[in-house]
This record gives structure tokens, C-alpha cells and sequence, in this order.
């Protein structure tokens, strides 16, 4: 879902960007507390985990792949804001050497991967959480139930980027519900890679998961 | 280095090997579809829209290493050496901002 050049305007793109650095300023700041000796190795070898498996496409629908956004991945994996900025190294990388996702697209994408993928996961992820039973089985399952849903509102981002800047001429509505019914599809290939990591993580060290351990210490004080 | 340390260490190495095997391995498997994003942009007619990135030169661009023709070689080259500068980023980042004990 990288957006090359060319697809929105500039104005629109340099908003995007202006968002982009603001959203990834507030994470710098905020991810301090997600991270110390053990989980900041962690939250790298996220960042790596999802650069490999972005390179993964699988086939949905007809002539049509996608690929792991990983936004939800790496918010159970390491918290939101230590995600965000894992997934904007990943982008980062990618633009600057493989030439994927445009240069000055690159604020829209980190909007729509790193801010917009990643707050909608974490918020199905809680919600998910509190519904489902209190027990281990549990967290991978809200994190398949957050990366299903997470990847056809990241394409939303897409679709209202288009409706303020696109440079195409069909309407943004039909550029919307495209975007969204593939989106699905490609939501459910993100949900099954998600649950499979997260479940083979929990299995070896559940310890440092983020997800899990933040409902566990939720009656604990906490000093920050 | 403790018992503990150890095992951690372990499991870091083995999360990275994975992340090795599946960009330098298993990424020459990968669908080369198009993906949602480029196929709605085809059926919608603003496929044409989309510029060159000022760094489609680069040596790496499209997950290939220029100059390099066996394309399951070239592919898994370009993945490791994605890893490999993600890995350098995402530590040093992560490292340099997390709560020091």
C-alpha cells in the first residue's frame, strides 16, 4: 500500500508530512516508557521482522496481492508508540533504497501505516481485549481481530487522501469502496500472519509481549 | 553473562533469523501481482499519475540488486541488506531513546 509520487498533490502531501513529523515527534516522546533494556532490542527486531515479511506479497483476488502493513503486529509486540516508530524506520527504508513508496509521499504513507494503522490497532486490540476471556489464548486472537480490521482503515487514509488531493480523475467515492473491499481481502492475509507470530511469540517468551504484559500489571502502581 | 541473559539472547537471534530467512529466502516466493493499492489505481485510471521516486536509480531499487541477474540472487541479496539497514536503524534508534537503568 506505498503510495509513489504522482498519485496526490503536493499541498496535500506536504500536510501529510507536516502530520507525519508531528505524529512521529509525540512517539519519540512517548515510547521513552515502552521501552528499556529488554524491550528496546525488541521493538528493533520488530522493525526487521516486518521490513522481511513486507517483502512477503500474497495473492487476494484476482491479478491482485498484498502485503503485512504489521501494525498490529508491532503494537502487541512492543506498544503503540515504540510501533509507530518501528513501522516508520521500515518506510523510511524502504523509500530512500528500494525506491518503494515515493519521497514526497512519504508523509501519506507514514499517515496512513505508521498513525492511522497503528492507533486503529491499538484501540480494536484494547476493545478486543476486553471482550475476549482474561487468559493467554487471548492476545493473539485481539491482535488477528486488530490487523483485519486496522488495514482496510489504513486504506481509508488512502481513499481520503485521494478525495483531498488525488490527481486521478475518477471519484473519490469509487477509488473509496475499490480500496476498501481489496483491503479486506488483504485485512484477513494480515490477520493470519499476525496471529501466527504473535502466537509464536507468546509461546516462547510471553514475557515480552507488550500486549500481555500490559494486562497483567493493569493493578499495579506504576511509577513513570 | 547470566543463564537468563543467555536464553534472552538466544530468542533475539532466533527472531532476526527469521526475519533473515524470510527476506533473503522465502521473499523470492512472493506474489509480483500488483498490490491493492497499484490494482485500484489501474482499474481507476490514475496508474499513469504515479512518478518515477527520485531514487529509482538507486542500485537496491524494486528489491533487486542492479548488475546482479539471477533474480533469486538478486532479490535475497537486496532483502538481506534491508534487514540488515533496518536492523542498524531501528537498534540505534531504539536504543538511544529507551529508559536507561
Amino acid at each position: 500500500m506505498h503510495i509513489p509520487d504522482g498519485f496526490i498533490d503536493l499541498p496535500t502531501s506536504a500536510a501529510a508530512g507536516l502530520l507525519a513529523v508531528s505524529g512521529t515527534a509525540f512517539a519519540l516522546k512517548k515510547a521513552k516508557n515502552e521501552l528499556d533494556d529488554r524491550t528496546a532490542p525488541m521493538a528493533g527486531l520488530t522493525a526487521v521482522f516486518i521490513f522481511a515479511v513486507q517483502m512477503l506479497n500474497f495473492p487476494v483476488a484476482a491479478g491482485t496481492s498484498g502485503h503485512l502493513l504489521g501494525g498490529a503486529l508491532a503494537t502487541v509486540l512492543v506498544g503503540p508508540y515504540a510501533a509507530s516508530l518501528a513501522l516508520t524506520v521500515v518506510l523510511g527504508i524502504q523509500a530512500l533504497l528500494f525506491a518503494d513508496g515515493g519521497l514526497s509521499a512519504l508523509g501519506l504513507n507514514i499517515f496512513n501505516m505508521s498513525i492511522v494503522g497503528v492507533a486503529t490497532s491499538y484501540l480494536v486490540f484494547n476493545i478486543a481485549r476486553k471482550f475476549l476471556p482474561k487468559v493467554r489464548g487471548s492476545i493473539p486472537l485481539a491482535a488477528g481481530i486488530a490487523a483485519f480490521i486496522s488495514v482496510p482503515v489504513a486504506a481509508t487514509g488512502f481513499a481520503i487522501q485521494y478525495a483531498i488531493g488525488g490527481i486521478g480523475t475518477a471519484p473519490a467515492s469509487t477509488v473509496f469502496a475499490a480500496m476498501f473491499s481489496t483491503h479486506v481481502l488483504i485485512g484477513i492475509g494480515e490477520a493470519v500472519i499476525t496471529v501466527l507470530t504473535v502466537s509464536a511469540i507468546m509461546a516462547t517468551r510471553s514475557d515480552l509481549v507488550y500486549g500481555w504484559r500490559a494486562s497483567q500489571v493493569k493493578l499495579e502502581v506504576r511509577n513513570t | 553473562m547470566t543463564t537468563k541473559d543467555k536464553k534472552l539472547t538466544k530468542f533475539y537471534l532466533s527472531f532476526f533469523s527469521a526475519a533473515v530467512l524470510l527476506a533473503g529466502i522465502v521473499s523470492f516466493y512472493a506474489s509480483s501481482h500488483p498490490d491493492g493499492l497499484e490494482k485500484v489505481a489501474e482499474q481507476k485510471g490514475f496508474l499513469e499519475t504515479a512518478k518515477d521516486s527520485a531514487v529509482s536509480g538507486s542500485p537496491l531499487s524494486d528489491y533487486g540488486v542492479s548488475g546482479i541477474d539471477s533474480e533469486r540472487l538478486s532479490v535475497g541479496l537486496a532483502g538481506v541488506i534491508g534487514v540488515v539497514a533496518t536492523a542498524v536503524v531501528a537498534f540505534g534508534l531504539f536504543m538511544l531513546i529507551r529508559r536507561k537503568r
